[in-house]
């Protein structure tokens, strides 16, 4: 069998796929076979947008040390910008 | 006999009435011939399960491979359908059953066909081609590597998959199984349990685990893959298919 558990969050951001731009409102992050990397397991993480079809999707398949790294360096760019500046919170209103 | 055969995507009507796409391969001339319904694995219809459709019609078979995930995710590319029906929970084994039902009757209507048909499915296809020989009436069933077959998965596991090893009174037809002895899902123990229960029942079946080979040994595109267990698996699949499918 192919799959283990899968950590799945609800979030809010944008992702270009196939589609070109979209509104991601999800994200799945599982260790499993990948489609394309040439090794026998990947940390798979999927950004998608069920509601716009199986399309909308922005997949990363990365080895155990990248995804790491990824993680760490997500920390570190936030940790570099003042507390908020990205938060959703910061969005301009609607006009 | 010419080597010239046909290839290209169907539709077929599923055993529950839904039209779905399927992938069909077969010679253009030559005898009667039986029918192989190809089970697609989890990374979907994918390049890889169409050249297996392929290597059967350039053997002398007619294979269809009904995309699993038509309903889920129609008009996707092959990795995002699968990525969204693995987000879904996977098929439901009620859907594979009846798209097998769907793929063996199509084939059974072709020209040239012999009336006998058989199921072989890799990875999550290899439980399910089980579980559709013990729901369809087939002539030969091949399950490669294909886990839950005999095990509850770990709790917490993505897909609503369970045993159905309780089925095996009901298998129709002969059953090849080939296993990779380093594989974990399933693992040579559940291979071992599976195999004792057909013994059990009586079952007609062949299996085989080959050492030095673990889980997917057969894809070519992977880094799983194994060429001298592929090469002998697919002997084995050749021979059983032979003795089983033909008229």
């Amino acid at each position: 069998m192919c799959t283990y558990l899968t950590e799945k969050i609800a979030l809010e951001g944008s992702g270009k796929g196939t589609p070109g731009w979209f509104p991601v409102t999800q994200a799945a992050v599982y260790v499993d076979h990948p489609q394309h990397h040439p090794q026998e397991h990947t940390v798979n993480i999927d950004f998608t947008n069920p509601g716009r079809g199986p399309s909308a999707r922005v997949a990363l398949e990365l080895t155990e040390e990248a995804a790491r790294d990824l993680v760490d360096a997500i920390q570190r760019a936030l940790a570099s910008a003042p507390d908020g500046l990205a938060a959703a919170g910061r969005r301009p209103a609607a006009v | 006999m010419s080597d010239t055969m046909t290839a290209g995507t169907v539709t077929i009507t599923s055993g529950d009435g839904d039209e779905i796409e399927a992938y069909l391969a077969h010679p253009v001339d030559g005898p009667q011939r039986g029918g192989v319904v190809v089970i697609h694995h989890m990374p979907g219809y994918d390049r890889w399960s169409k050249e297996v459709v392929r290597r059967f019609a350039s053997d002398g078979w007619a294979a269809l491979c009904p995309n699993l995930y038509s309903r889920q995710a129609p008009g996707a590319s092959p990795d995002d359908a699968a990525a969204a029906v693995r987000a879904l929970g996977g098929v439901s084994d009620e859907q594979l059953v009846a798209d097998v039902e769907g793929a063996m009757r199509h084939l059974k209507a072709l020209p040239g066909a012999n009336g006998k048909v058989g199921v072989i499915g890799h990875c999550s296809g290899g439980r399910q081609a089980f579980l559709a020989a013990c729901s369809l009436s087939l002539d030969a069933a091949v399950d490669c590597y294909g886990a839950f077959v005999a095990k509850e998965p770990d709790a917490g596991f993505p897909l609503k998959v369970k045993p159905v090893l309780g089925l095996a009174g009901n298998l129709s037809a002969p059953l090849l199984g080939l296993f990779g002895a380093e594989d974990s899902f399933p693992a040579p123990d559940e291979v071992a349990q599976l195999a004792a229960e057909l013994e059990r029942l009586g079952k007609d079946h062949e299996f085989h685990t080959y050492e030095g080979a673990g889980h997917a040994f057969f894809a070519t595109d992977r880094p799983s893959y194994r060429p001298e267990a592929a090469v002998d698996g697919w002997e084995k699949i050749y021979g059983f298919f032979g003795r089983h499918l033909s008229a």
